[in-house]
C-alpha cells in the first residue's frame, strides 16, 4: 500500500506541482456498536489539525550500502502517532488530521509554508534544518505557529537560537555526549582519544564530546581530525593504525555524523581499544535493539506498518505528533494555547517506551527523554547511568540544565 | 546511593537477559526438570505460591510459611500472567511467546488444554463464575473473550491502543480493560461484551482492580506516578492518589500491580523501579506506610486468608512475603529470572 502512495505522490510531483498534500485519514476503525447506543446525538468530531513539513533529501555519499537510504525519515512515524491519537479519538470525540508537505529537493519550503500552511495550521511537525526552521519560525506567519523540530540536534537551537514557539522532540548533542560520558564514567574509561571528522556537525558532536569530558571530568589525551584524503596507498588497514598511534588511552570516541569513516575505526587501531560515539557503541533516541518498557509494541506496530525498523526521526515525529495528542485529550480542546500550555506544565507527562515520563524543559524547550546507548545489534545501556543524581530528575543530568542555560527567550524572540 | 548503585546493576541486567535468554533455555528447563525430581517427595503445603518465570520459562512453587522454593517446572516459553480459578482447581498462564494461555490442572500441574488467546498474550481476568477469560491483545487493540467450556473464542472487543491492566468485579458485572496509550480504562458489559463508556486516567494505566463491594476500581497509572480511585456508580474519579517515596525521585515510582484488602482497609501498590509498596489507607487514601521489597517489583497477590502480601520482583529475582498484621517485609525468597505473575492456591 505505502509504496504506491509514495509513488503516486512522485507523480504528483512530477506533473509540475510543487508540493504532495495528501491528507491522512485515521485507519479505519469500527466504531464500537454499544457507544452509538448509549449516546445516541454523537456530538460533532473535534477536529484536531497537524501540518507535516519536510524536505527531500539527496541520497548522501555513504560507506557501505548495507543500510539502504531512506526517504522521509519521520513522515511514518507521525502517521503511527495519527492513528494512534484518532484511536482514543474515537472515545473522546477527538478527530486528528495530519497533512502532509513533502517539498521536492530543488522545492521552495518558505513558499509552500506561506502558501499552505500559514494560517491554516497553528501546529507544524518539522523535519527542517536548523537554518530553515529558525526562518520560519521567525517569519510572519511562522510566529503563531507551534513547530515541532523532530529533525535537528543543533545545541544552538535549545540555547543562544532558541525560540519560544519551538519545541525540539529528539535529544541534543550535548544529551547526547553526556549520555556516553556516563556511561564511560561508570566503566572508568576516563581516557580518551578523539576522531573528529571535518564537517560541520562532526565539530558541533566534537564539541558536545569535549563539553562532557570538562563536566564529568575526562580526559581527552589526544584529538585528530581525519583527513578524507585519496591517495591510492590508504586503506583503512593500513592507515588506522597509524593513525590511531598516540599516548594509551582507554577509548576511542569518534565524531562522524554523516557515516563516512567511523566505521573504519573498529578493530583496526593499534590498541585494542572500543570505539564509541557516532560509530560503534552509538547515542540515540531510539534504536532497533530497544524492546523494555513495551518497546516491543511500538517496534511491532511500526514494522507492521511500515516494513522497516522505526528510525530516531520516526521516533522524534510520533512523539511530535502524540505529545500533540496527549495535550488535546486532557485539555479536551484543538486550542494553541489550552494545548501548549498544557504541554508545558508539570502535568503533561508523555509515555514514550523508555521507561520514565517524558515532558518538555520549560527553559528551552527540549523533550526530557532518556537516551539509549547501543551496539549494532545489542541495547548496552540507558542513560541517565544510575548514579547520576539530580535534585529533580536524572533525565537533566542530560544535556544543558537550567541554571546552565543560554536560553532567554524574552530576548531571543524580540529580534 | 548503595541504592541507585544497585539500581544501575538492574538497568544492565535488563538489557543482556533479553538476549542471553535464549540460549539458556535448555539449561532452565533441565535445572527445572532436575529440580522437579529433587522435590517430588516434598510435602504439599496447606498454601501455595505460584510465580510464572519470564526468563526461565518455568513455574516457580513457593512455600511461604517456610519461606522456600520448593520446585521449578516447566511451563512454556515466557511465561507471564498467572491466575487461579475461583474454585482453586485450574491454573491458567499466559505463555506469551507459544501465543497461548495454559489451562492447567492447579494440583498435578498437568496440562488440560492450550487457550486461543491471540498473538503475545500478557495479562488476562477470570469471569467470577469461571466460565470466561478474557485476555488483553496489545499489539490488536483488542479484548478477547473466551468461553472456558468450548475453549473457543466467542468475541473480540475493540478497544484503546496496547490494553494491558483487565479485570472484572466481583459482582460480575464490569469487564475493566486499561489501555497503555489511549490511557483510558473501557467499562465493558459481561452481558453484551460492549463498551459502555470510557474514563480518562493518568498516563500509562498498568493495573485495574476492584474492592470486594465492586464499588470501586482502582487503577495504576505507572507514568504519572498515581493510583486513581473511580467510583463504579459514576465511573469518575473521586481520588488521585500522588505516590510519593522521600529520597526516590517522582519518575522512579512507577505504580503497577494493586490490590484492596477484602474490608477496604489498606490497598497495597507495587512501585516497580522504586522498589517499594505502598501502603495505602482505602478509606483516606492516605500513604501510611512505604515498605522496601526487590527490585522492579510489578505483581501482587495476597494470602487467602489475607495475612500475607506476595510480590514479584522482577529484577532482583525473588519474591518478598510481607506480613500485614505488623506491615513489615519478612522474607525474600529467590525464585529464579524475572518472576513475573503471582498466584496463591489455599
Amino acid at each position: 500500500m505505502r509504496p504506491i502512495k509514495l509513488f503516486i505522490i512522485l507523480l504528483v510531483l512530477m506533473q509540475g506541482f510543487n508540493v504532495a498534500e495528501a491528507k491522512t485519514k485515521p485507519k479505519a476503525i469500527t466504531p464500537v456498536k454499544q457507544q452509538a447506543v448509549t449516546s445516541p446525538a454523537t456530538p460533532a468530531k473535534q477536529i484536531i489539525n497537524i501540518a507535516y513539513l519536510s524536505k527531500e533529501q539527496a541520497v548522501p555519499p555513504a560507506l557501505s550500502n548495507l543500510d539502504p537510504f531512506i526517504q522521509n525519515k519521520g513522515l511514518l512515524g507521525s502517521e503511527l502517532a495519527i492513528s494512534d491519537n484518532n484511536t482514543t479519538g474515537q472515545f473522546t470525540g477527538q478527530e486528528f488530521e495530519l497533512s502532509k508537505f513533502i517539498v521536492p529537493i530543488d522545492g521552495n519550503v518558505e513558499e509552500v509554508f506561506n502558501k499552505d500552511i500559514a494560517g491554516k495550521f497553528s501546529m507544524v511537525v518539522s523535519m527542517l534544518s536548523a537554518e530553515t526552521l529558525n526562518k520560519l519560525a521567525d517569519s510572519a506567519a511562522g510566529k503563531s505557529v507551534l513547530w515541532f523540530d523532530a529533525a535537528t540536534s543543533d545545541d544552538v537551537l535549545r540555547a543562544e537560537q532558541c525560540r519560544a514557539n519551538v519545541l525540539h522532540l529528539l535529544p541534543s548533542r550535548a544529551m547526547r555526549a553526556d549520555a556516553l560520558a556516563q556511561y564511560m564514567m561508570k566503566k572508568h574509561w576516563t581516557k580518551w582519544f578523539l576522531v573528529v571528522g571535518t564537517t560541520p556537525e562532526d565539530k558541533l558532536f566534537a564539541d558536545a564530546i569535549k563539553r562532557a569530558a570538562h563536566r564529568f571530568g575526562s580526559k581527552i589525551i589526544a584529538e585528530k581530525v581525519w583527513e578524507h584524503t585519496y591517495d591510492a596507498r590508504r586503506t583503512a588497514q593500513s592507515d588506522v593504525a597509524v593513525f590511531s598511534r598516540v599516548d594509551d588511552y582507554d577509548v576511542l570516541v569518534v565524531s562522524d555524523e554523516q557515516g563516512l569513516f567511523g566505521e573504519y575505526l573498529d578493530y583496526r587501531t593499534e590498541s585494542p581499544r572500543p570505539v564509541i560515539g557516532t560509530q560503534g557503541l552509538i547515542a540515540t533516541a531510539w534504536h532497533r535493539t530497544h524492546e523494555q518498557w513495551g518497546a516491543v509494541q511500538i517496534q511491532n506496530r511500526f514494522k507492521e506498518q511500515a516494513q522497516r525498523w522505526m528510525e530516531e526521526q520516526d521516533y522524534a515525529a510520533y512523539l511530535a505528533v502524540r505529545a500533540i495528542g496527549e495535550a488535546a485529550t486532557r485539555t479536551k480542546s484543538n486550542e494553541l494555547t489550552a494545548i501548549k500550555d498544557y504541554m508545558l506544565s508539570p502535568a503533561f507527562a508523555l509515555q514514550g517506551y523508555k521507561g520514565n515520563p517524558l515532558s518538555f524543559r520549560p527553559w528551552d524547550g527540549q523533550m526530557r527523554q532518556p537516551v539509549l546507548l547501543a551496539a549494532p545489534r545489542s541495547l548496552v545501556a540507558v542513560a541517565p547511568i544510575e548514579g547520576f543524581l539530580h535534585s529533580k530528575t536524572e533525565l537533566d543530568t542530560l544535556g544543558v540544565d537550567e541554571p546552565e542555560t543560554m536560553c532567554h527567550y524574552g530576548k531571543n524572540n524580540e529580534k | 546511593m548503595k541504592n541507585n548503585l544497585l539500581l544501575g546493576e538492574q538497568r544492565g541486567a535488563l538489557t543482556l537477559d533479553s538476549h542471553a535468554a535464549r540460549g539458556n533455555e535448555k539449561i532452565s528447563l533441565l535445572l527445572g526438570g532436575l529440580a522437579l525430581l529433587a522435590t517430588l517427595t516434598s510435602t504439599v503445603q496447606a498454601e501455595t505460591v505460584f510465580v510464572s518465570l519470564e526468563k526461565d520459562n518455568a513455574l516457580a512453587i513457593v512455600d511461604p510459611v517456610a519461606g522456600t522454593l520448593l520446585k521449578t517446572v516447566p511451563i512454556g516459553q515466557r511465561p507471564r500472567g498467572l491466575a487461579l480459578s475461583n474454585d482453586n482447581k485450574f491454573l491458567f498462564v499466559a505463555t506469551s511467546d507459544d501465543n497461548t494461555i495454559k489451562m492447567l490442572d492447579a494440583e498435578t500441574l498437568k496440562e488440560l488444554a492450550k487457550l486461543p488467546s491471540g498473538k503475545d498474550p500478557e495479562t488476562f481476568a477470570l469471569s467470577p463464575a469461571g466460565d470466561r477469560l478474557y485476555v488483553s491483545n496489545e499489539d490488536d487493540s483488542l479484548v478477547t473473550v473466551i468461553d472456558l467450556t468450548t475453549k473457543k473464542v466467542i468475541q473480540e472487543i475493540k478497544v484503546g491502543v496496547e490494553p494491558e491492566g483487565i479485570t472484572v468485579s466481583p459482582d460480575n458485572q464490569w469487564l475493566i480493560s486499561a489501555s497503555e496509550t489511549t490511557n483510558m480504562v473501557h467499562w465493558i458489559d459481561t452481558k453484551t461484551n460492549a463498551i459502555v463508556e470510557n474514563t480518562l486516567v493518568d498516563p500509562r494505566p498498568r493495573a485495574v482492580n476492584f474492592t470486594a463491594d465492586s464499588q470501586q476500581l482502582w487503577v495504576t497509572s505507572e507514568m504519572a506516578g498515581t493510583v486513581m480511585v473511580l467510583d463504579v456508580k459514576t465511573k469518575q474519579p473521586i481520588k488521585t492518589i500522588k505516590l510519593e517515596v522521600e529520597g526516590v525521585t517522582f519518575d522512579k515510582i512507577q505504580p503497577v500491580g494493586v490490590v484492596i484488602d477484602k474490608d477496604r482497609k489498606h490497598s497495597y501498590v507495587a512501585l516497580g523501579p522504586a522498589n517499594r509498596v505502598a501502603v495505602i489507607n482505602a478509606q483516606t487514601y492516605e500513604i501510611e506506610k512505604v515498605l522496601l521489597v526487590g527490585q522492579r517489583v510489578w505483581n501482587l497477590a495476597f494470602s487467602p486468608d489475607q495475612k500475607r502480601l506476595y510480590t514479584t520482583n522482577g529484577t532482583s529475582n525473588d519474591i518478598s512475603i510481607i506480613d500485614l498484621e505488623s506491615q513489615t517485609v519478612t522474607k525474600s525468597v529467590g525464585v529464579g529470572t524475572y518472576p513475573w505473575g503471582v498466584a496463591v492456591k489455599p
